[in-house]
């Protein structure tokens, strides 16, 4: 039995939007694996829930006609990984939500949880940010489009209103046509970790496929939020696929990164890690654009 | 305050009164006497109490027994045949001695239900990722595996000559 004071089932977005409106200190729960975590270990305990679990129209991923991949924040992990679009256009999330928990907590948790969470070593973060996602927002006086990196305040913060509910991420096709990408999650356990560090790179290739048209490097634990390299991101725009590729884009990394020590690693190692998985996963990222770093 | 619910148990048609602070955990073990599934971390970790909902191998002890409205849910007492019969994965499971203690058996079974049931042929390496939501397995890890294979072989192999 878990220490909830009230507990309400949403029927759909307006109905969990009143709800939240109309208690000003509940919770939403989704799919619980979070949530109901922290009930149990007492930071929420006691606390009331308005539950948007179950809700259909916040369930699956679906194309727009121009080609815009829509995911409900509802969805749970195993099925973004194992869902046509996302496998066939944008398959580093489907690889990246595949390496949060175990089996049954991705059989549990969504991906709208992963991002309202604000946590920084969230897995669907870095390769959401190197999407350009942008979340739609639904409160009582109307929705809203937030882009995913304007989207967190702090550690665990975002500027999701207390009674706004995430009810799209979306991703354009501008943002995945033609790219290759790949994420990197670093851990001391294969399975049943949460991430020490996690690095997503995104590339498109020029037509020749031997120079870099354009590039996206996210983090995530590399900072108090997830974040995108944006200044580095411009240093490497057309430049040859050779090493000094993968040279400037790890050094320009450290210089926007800010981790911190805690008892899962250190400042220095988690450096360590910036520098070496930004090279390794922009070589992924690169092979699976069609091209190869040529040394 | 409790509230009453309609879903598929075992494939029986269960409807009772819960409260809404059940975890599906607590009802299973304590209203429908199914102790199967077992308490163990209580926070979603050691995979003790995985049953299926709606085919999906879940912890049901963070899984709201509210949510469970409407779906089908399957423990280990569900698996045996009209006479009593072990499932042919609870077999599997005996030959190859994956059991010490016993108490991580019940989940770990529920999960070769599921992977079972995709009818695909897994390799070690896959299989080992596909049970790495069960923290909670004694000293049993190779021979666990061995049981995995040996079901998802004899799988595969079955629906193979169809």
């Amino acid at each position: 039995m878990y220490d909830i004071d009230k507990y309400v089932q949403a029927a759909d977005v307006d109905d969990a939007v009143r709800a939240l409106t109309a208690d000003p200190k509940a919770v939403i729960i989704s799919g619980g694996s979070d949530v109901l975590i922290k009930i149990r270990e007492g930071k929420l305990a006691g606390c009331s829930l308005v539950s948007i679990h179950g809700i259909r129209e916040l369930d699956g991923v679906k194309m727009e006609e121009d080609g815009t991949v829509v995911i409900g924040p509802c969805t749970v992990f195993s099925h973004i990984t194992n869902n046509e679009i996302v496998r066939k256009h944008i398959p580093i999330l489907g690889d990246a939500v595949d390496q949060a928990g175990g089996p049954q907590l991705r059989n549990i948790g969504t991906i709208g949880g992963n991002v309202c969470n604000g946590v920084t070593s969230a897995d669907s973060a870095s390769s959401l940010l190197t999407l350009n996602a942008v979340l739609k927002l639904c409160g009582p006086s109307g929705s809203r489009l937030v882009p995913l990196e304007e989207f967190y305040a702090g550690p665990g913060r975002t500027v999701r209103e207390h009674d706004e509910v995430l009810t799209e991420i979306r991703i354009t096709k501008d943002n995945y046509e033609g790219f290759g990408g790949h994420y990197i999650k670093y851990g001391k356990r294969q399975a049943m970790e949460i991430a020490t560090l996690g690095c997503a790179v995104q590339v498109k290739l020029g037509e020749e496929k031997n120079t870099v048209e354009d590039l996206r490097l996210a983090y995530g634990v590399a900072a108090p939020t997830p974040i995108r390299c944006r200044r580095t991101e411009e240093t490497v725009k057309g430049m040859p696929l050779t090493p000094k590729l993968a040279d400037m884009l790890a050094e320009g990394a450290l210089k926007e990164v800010m981790p911190r020590s805690s008892w899962r690693a250190s400042r220095e190692f988690r450096l360590q890690l910036v520098e070496e998985l930004a090279r390794r996963a922009l070589a992924q990222a690169v092979c699976n654009a069609g091209g190869e770093i040529h040394a | 305050m409790l509230n009453v619910i309609k879903m598929k148990v075992n494939g029986k048609e269960v409807e009772l009164a819960v409260d809404p602070r059940e975890s599906l955990l607590d009802t299973l073990r304590d209203r429908l006497g199914l102790t199967s599934v077992k308490r163990g971390c209580e926070v979603g970790e050691c995979g003790a109490c995985t049953v299926l909902v709606d085919g999906e191998a879940i912890d049901s002890c963070i899984y709201l027994t509210m949510w469970a409205q409407g779906r089908s849910v399957l423990t280990v007492e569900g698996l045996k045949g009209p006479n009593g019969e072990l499932s042919p994965i609870q077999q599997a499971f005996i030959d190859e001695a994956a059991v010490q203690c016993g108490f991580c058996t019940p989940g770990l079974i529920m999960s070769a239900v599921e992977i079972v049931g995709t009818g695909k042929r897994y390799n070690r390496e896959e299989l080992r990722k596909l049970i790495s939501g069960h923290l909670c397995r004694c000293t049993g890890y190779e021979n666990i595996l061995n049981a995995m294979e040996r079901i998802v072989e004899e799988t595969y192999r079955a629906v193979g000559k169809e």
